[in-house]
């Protein structure tokens, strides 16, 4: 391991993962290369079946590659998940439902044998993080989709980990909720300085909060672009304000994004029409 | 930053459901077994059916009055070998469902067996165990129950173990959890609701196995033995007295697994 690859925070090479065997084979990712630098924040989009989701569940070791490596903090991706270098949060927020708040985002730091006080002040500190603090002591079924999906973004950053995995957190919620998650997420990754690689749908959203959009499309699974947000004249890494929304360069990158989704000569056109 | 969502109720436990029942619920049955019994009173009264055939609701409550000390004490042995043979097949069946959710050869080597069990009348091994254990004691009734209650038990809680959802899975084994920490954190947990819920339908099958066992021997004193001695004794209205008894144990058997049911999927939804 160089010292130069363990400063990335995931490096992806020649991943390649099949399902399936025989005439039944689906090839959910065909070569993909992509590498997140530490405290980085980087969306993976596509539609459906382009293999962000496969790719990340890669990343998180919850899923094996068929080809090609995959490194988090330049370690095999298995020894990262046994090391715990990673919080992870899924669409579903996946609270115990049987557990209060408190209960669901000390999780994993009683897993992982942390001492009751200390379990204690740091729930108190994440709870106040996310805005829960009144919630301590509830549990899930009492909570909003919003709020369910707070407690599981408090309880993926319980470990303070240095990468963070999101595959479409926002994504069951409505809009007007989703808006004021992105403030928050942006907020709590300025505050954490992690890396974050984020799954979602939505263009408006990947741009906002990325500073890489990932743009990758179907049968088989592939990356067709990379855009820099950051090049497009938005505000620097994790320093977004809610006024980044309505700037021009949100605009030109939500094209440049719906471009390569769609097909080059959209790209252009789209790009064309905003500026003039 | 704080942002306030409308939301339920803040801090406060939630409660068990029956608080939300209301009245014409309870009021309604309530009132058809008035109506039932009052027609059962007219009818024996005006038709002059004799004792034998069927005693009037009257006739029974005198018996269960003056009978309540023999009532109350066969109601405890009864009720004390429907409650061992209850707690033995409860920790056969959701010991068994566990072996059995983990090794998948486990679920299908006893898949068959249990399916047979399930339709064999368990009752009618009373009288083999009988001659295994010695009439004179109630182990063989204890373990009549405890079969009844074993079955649906190991069935229940087998499904509630294969109900773990995908992301609590994925949760699990991002956070590198030994096989131990899942099940306690997870695999437990989702199971439980349904371990009650089998526990409910086993409580009467308890009640009922323990009872009717007393039926082919075994030591006196239980409600069976006294419901079959009154009626080869010709007093029927006291042979109806101790099956109201047995009607009352079997009642309170399920309540208190309802209640229990109730506790323990108060954060879940119902299976």
């Amino acid at each position: 391991m160089n010292q130069h690859a363990s400063q990335h925070a995931i490096a992806v090479a020649g991943v390649r993962r099949v399902f399936g065997k025989g005439r039944k084979q689906v090839i959910a990712l065909e070569d993909v290369d992509l590498v997140v630098g530490a405290g980085e924040f980087v969306s993976l989009i596509g539609p459906s079946g382009c293999g962000k989701s496969t790719l990340l569940r890669l990343v998180a070791d919850l899923d094996t590659a068929t080809a090609g490596t995959l490194e988090i903090f330049g370690k095999p991706a298995r020894r990262a998940r046994l090391d715990q270098d990673y919080g992870i949060a899924f669409q579903q927020a996946g609270l115990l439902p049987w557990r209060t708040v408190a209960g669901n985002v000390e999780l994993p730091l009683k897993l992982h044998g942390v001492a009751s006080a200390q379990r204690k002040a740091r729930v108190a500190e994440l709870l106040d993080l996310v805005g829960l603090s009144d919630f301590a002591k509830n549990h899930p079924d009492q909570l909003s989709g919003g709020m369910q999906q707070r407690v599981a973004i408090a309880r993926a950053l319980a470990e303070s980990p240095r990468l963070l995995l999101m595959d479409e957190p926002f994504g069951a919620l409505d809009e007007i909720t989703r808006e004021r998650m992105q403030n928050e997420l942006v907020r709590i990754c300025a505050e954490t300085g992690a890396a974050v690689l984020f799954v979602t749908h939505s263009i408006p959203e990947a741009v906002f909060l990325s500073d890489r959009v990932v743009v990758m499309s179907p049968r088989p699974g592939r990356i067709t672009g990379v855009v820099d947000v950051r090049a497009d004249g938005l505000a620097g890494a994790h320093d977004r304000t809610e006024r980044a929304r309505d700037e021009e360069g949100f605009f030109r990158a939500v094209a440049e994004v719906r471009g390569l989704l769609h097909g080059a000569p959209v790209a252009t056109v789209a790009a064309d029409g905003l500026e003039k | 930053m704080v942002t306030i969502d409308p939301v339920a109720p803040r801090g406060g436990r939630p409660r068990l459901p029956i608080a939300e029942v209301r009245w014409s619920t309870v009021l309604a049955p309530v009132l058809l077994g008035v109506i039932v019994v009052v027609a059962w009173e007219t009818f024996v009264d005006q038709a002059d059916i004799k004792p034998f055939i069927l005693p009037a609701p009257s006739a029974i409550w005198d018996q269960v009055t003056a009978n309540r000390e023999s009532i109350v004490s066969g109601a405890r042995v009864t009720g004390g070998n429907a409650l061992w043979g209850m707690l033995g097949g409860a920790l056969l069946g959701v010991v068994g469902a566990a072996v059995a959710g983990t090794f998948r050869f486990v679920d299908q080597m006893a898949a068959p067996v249990v399916a047979a069990l399930a339709v064999i009348p368990i009752v009618a091994l009373a009288p083999v165990l009988y001659s295994m254990f010695g009439a004179a004691v109630n182990s063989g009734r204890i373990i009549v129950a405890g079969i009844s209650v074993a079955i649906p038990v190991y069935l229940n809680t087998l499904r509630g173990i294969r109900q773990v959802r995908a992301v609590h899975r994925d949760l699990m084994t991002a956070y590198a959890a030994s096989p131990l920490q899942r099940i306690r954190a997870v695999t437990l947990p989702t199971a439980t609701p349904y371990v009650f819920t089998g526990l409910r339908i086993a409580s009467s099958l308890a009640v009922i196995a323990a009872l009717i066992a007393e039926y082919f021997g075994g030591p006196i004193g239980g409600l069976g033995k006294s419901i079959t001695s009154s009626a080869a004794s010709s007093n029927y209205p006291l042979a109806w007295a101790y099956v109201t008894g047995a009607i009352g144990l079997g009642l309170l058997f399920y309540v208190v697994t309802l209640l229990a049911e109730l506790w323990f999927s108060r954060h879940q939804p119902a299976p």
